[in-house]
C-alpha cells in the first residue's frame, strides 16, 4: 500500500522540493511549490524505480505529478496493475 | 567525388530535394541534411533576414552575432543534454603526439576508424541561436527595469540526418530574444505572433499557427513535450513544404518561463528571476517554403512576393 509519507520520501530526491517535502500538504500543488518540468521527470523516474512500475504514456503529464494525493492514487493503481 | 556521384538518383519520381539539386539551388555534399546553397537560394535567405530586421527595427534590439560554436561548459550548464542528447554536436580534435599522428594516418590508410583518438574540445556546435546569449546577458548583472531585447542570427547544428530538405543538420536561425518580467516577455511573444503571421501571409504562403512541443528525447521527453503543450509554451507557424499532412515549422514562438533565468541566474531589476521568450525564424525553411509554393525559378515568382523580398 502506498502512503503519502512514502511519496514524501521520494520527493526528497527531487532537488527543487528536497527542503520543503515534510511540510507539503497532500493537496498542495507541487508545481506551485517549485517543481519544474525536469523535476517532474526526475520524480517520475524515482517513483518508477522505487515501486517497480512504468507510467503509461497517457499519464505522462503535469497532472499526474501535481499533488501528493494524486501521486498516491496513481502509483497505487499502477502497483496493483503490475501485481495482477 | 565518387561518393557524391554514387548518391545521384537514376530514376523514380523527383522529390523536392531532388528538384532543388537539379535546379542547383542546393548542392550535394554526400551527407543528408548538409548542403551547399546557390546564390539564388542565398538571395532569398538574405531577403527574409532583412524582413526580420525591418519588422523588429522599431524595438531597438541589441544586435549580437556569435559563431556557430559555443563554450562546452556553458552548453552543459544550459541543460540542452537533458532534453536533446541525440541532437547535440560536439567538436572533437586531435590532441596527440607524433606517434598518435602516425597511428591516425595508418588508420585512414587502412580504412579503419581513426576517430577514437580524438578528444572533446572546449567547443560544441550551437544548437539554437540564443544558447550562447544567456551567459553573456547574465554576466552583465540584473536587467534594467524595461528588460532586455536581443537580435541574433547563427548557423545551428542538430544531428538529425534526413532526406527532407527542411530538416537540415546545419541551418540558420534568426532570433529575437526578450528577457524581463513574465508580462514583458509574453507581450513580446504576442507581438511577434502577429508580426510573423502577417509577414508570412504577405509572402503568399499558406500558414497555420499551432501549439507545439520541442522534440525532447525518450520517454521522459514525452512528458516534457506534454507539459510544454499543456502550458502553451510553444507555438509554431507551419507551412506545407514536404507534405500537406506534416507541415513545416518555419517560425516558432517560445516562452521559456524562468528556465534560462534560473540556470544562468538572470535577475529582473527587482531581484526576481528573469523570464525569457524568443521568436525564431528558420531562414532556410522559409526559403524552402517560398520555393515550394512559388516555384524553383525565383525570377518567376509573383511580383508582390518579389517586391516584398527585394523591393
Amino acid at each position: 500500500m502506498v502512503v503519502p509519507d512514502d511519496i514524501r520520501e521520494t520527493l526528497k530526491s527531487v532537488a527543487a522540493l528536497s527542503e520543503t517535502t515534510d511540510s507539503l500538504g497532500e493537496d498542495d500543488n507541487l508545481f506551485d511549490k517549485g517543481l519544474d518540468s525536469f523535476g517532474s521527470v526526475q520524480l517520475m523516474l524515482a517513483l518508477e524505480e522505487r515501486y517497480n512500475i512504468e507510467f503509461p504514456d497517457n499519464l505522462l503529464n503535469r497532472r499526474s505529478f501535481s499533488t501528493i494525493r494524486i501521486i498516491v492514487e496513481t502509483v497505487s493503481k499502477l502497483t496493483v496493475s503490475a501485481a495482477a | 567525388m565518387d561518393q557524391l556521384l554514387a548518391l545521384e538518383p537514376t530514376s523514380g519520381p523527383r522529390s523536392l530535394l531532388d528538384r532543388l539539386f537539379d535546379q542547383g539551388l542546393l548542392v550535394r555534399t554526400g551527407v543528408d541534411g548538409l548542403y551547399g546553397r546557390s546564390g539564388d537560394f542565398e538571395s532569398v535567405v538574405e531577403a527574409v533576414d532583412r524582413i526580420a530586421t525591418r519588422l523588429g527595427a522599431a524595438d531597438r534590439a541589441e544586435s549580437l552575432r556569435f559563431p556557430p560554436g559555443m563554450s562546452r561548459p556553458a552548453f552543459e550548464r544550459s541543460g540542452y543534454l537533458k532534453g536533446f542528447p541525440n541532437l547535440a554536436g560536439t567538436i572533437h580534435c586531435f590532441c596527440g603526439n607524433d606517434a598518435d599522428h602516425a597511428r591516425l594516418l595508418a588508420c585512414i590508410e587502412a580504412g579503419a576508424d581513426w576517430t577514437g583518438g580524438q578528444a572533446a574540445s572546449e567547443i560544441v556546435l550551437t544548437p539554437a541561436a540564443c544558447y550562447p546569449l544567456y551567459p553573456v546577458a547574465a554576466a552583465r548583472g540584473a536587467l534594467p527595469e524595461p528588460g532586455l531585447l536581443f537580435d541574433l542570427q547563427s548557423y545551428c547544428f542538430r544531428h538529425e540526418p534526413s532526406l527532407e530538405p527542411t530538416r537540415m543538420q546545419m541551418f540558420r536561425m534568426r532570433e529575437y530574444v526578450r528577457m524581463g518580467s513574465p508580462d514583458q516577455v509574453l507581450a513580446f511573444r504576442e507581438l511577434w505572433l502577429e508580426r510573423g503571421t502577417a509577414m508570412m501571409r504577405e509572402l503568399g504562403l499558406p500558414i497555420a499557427v499551432d501549439p507545439a512541443n520541442d522534440p525532447f528525447f525518450g520517454r521522459a521527453g514525452r512528458m516534457l513535450a506534454n507539459n510544454q503543450r499543456a502550458q502553451g509554451l510553444k507555438f509554431e507557424l507551419n507551412v506545407p513544404v514536404n507534405s500537406e499532412d506534416k507541415p513545416t515549422a518555419c517560425l516558432s514562438f517560445n516562452y521559456h518561463q524562468d528556465h534560462f533565468g534560473t540556470i544562468w541566474d538572470i535577475r529582473q531589476a527587482d531581484g526576481e528571476v528573469a523570464h525569457t521568450a524568443c521568436v525564431g525564424f528558420g531562414l532556410e525553411r522559409i526559403t524552402l517554403a517560398l520555393l515550394r509554393h512559388h516555384g524553383l525559378d525565383i525570377k518567376a515568382w509573383p511580383a508582390a512576393v518579389r517586391d516584398r523580398l527585394w523591393g
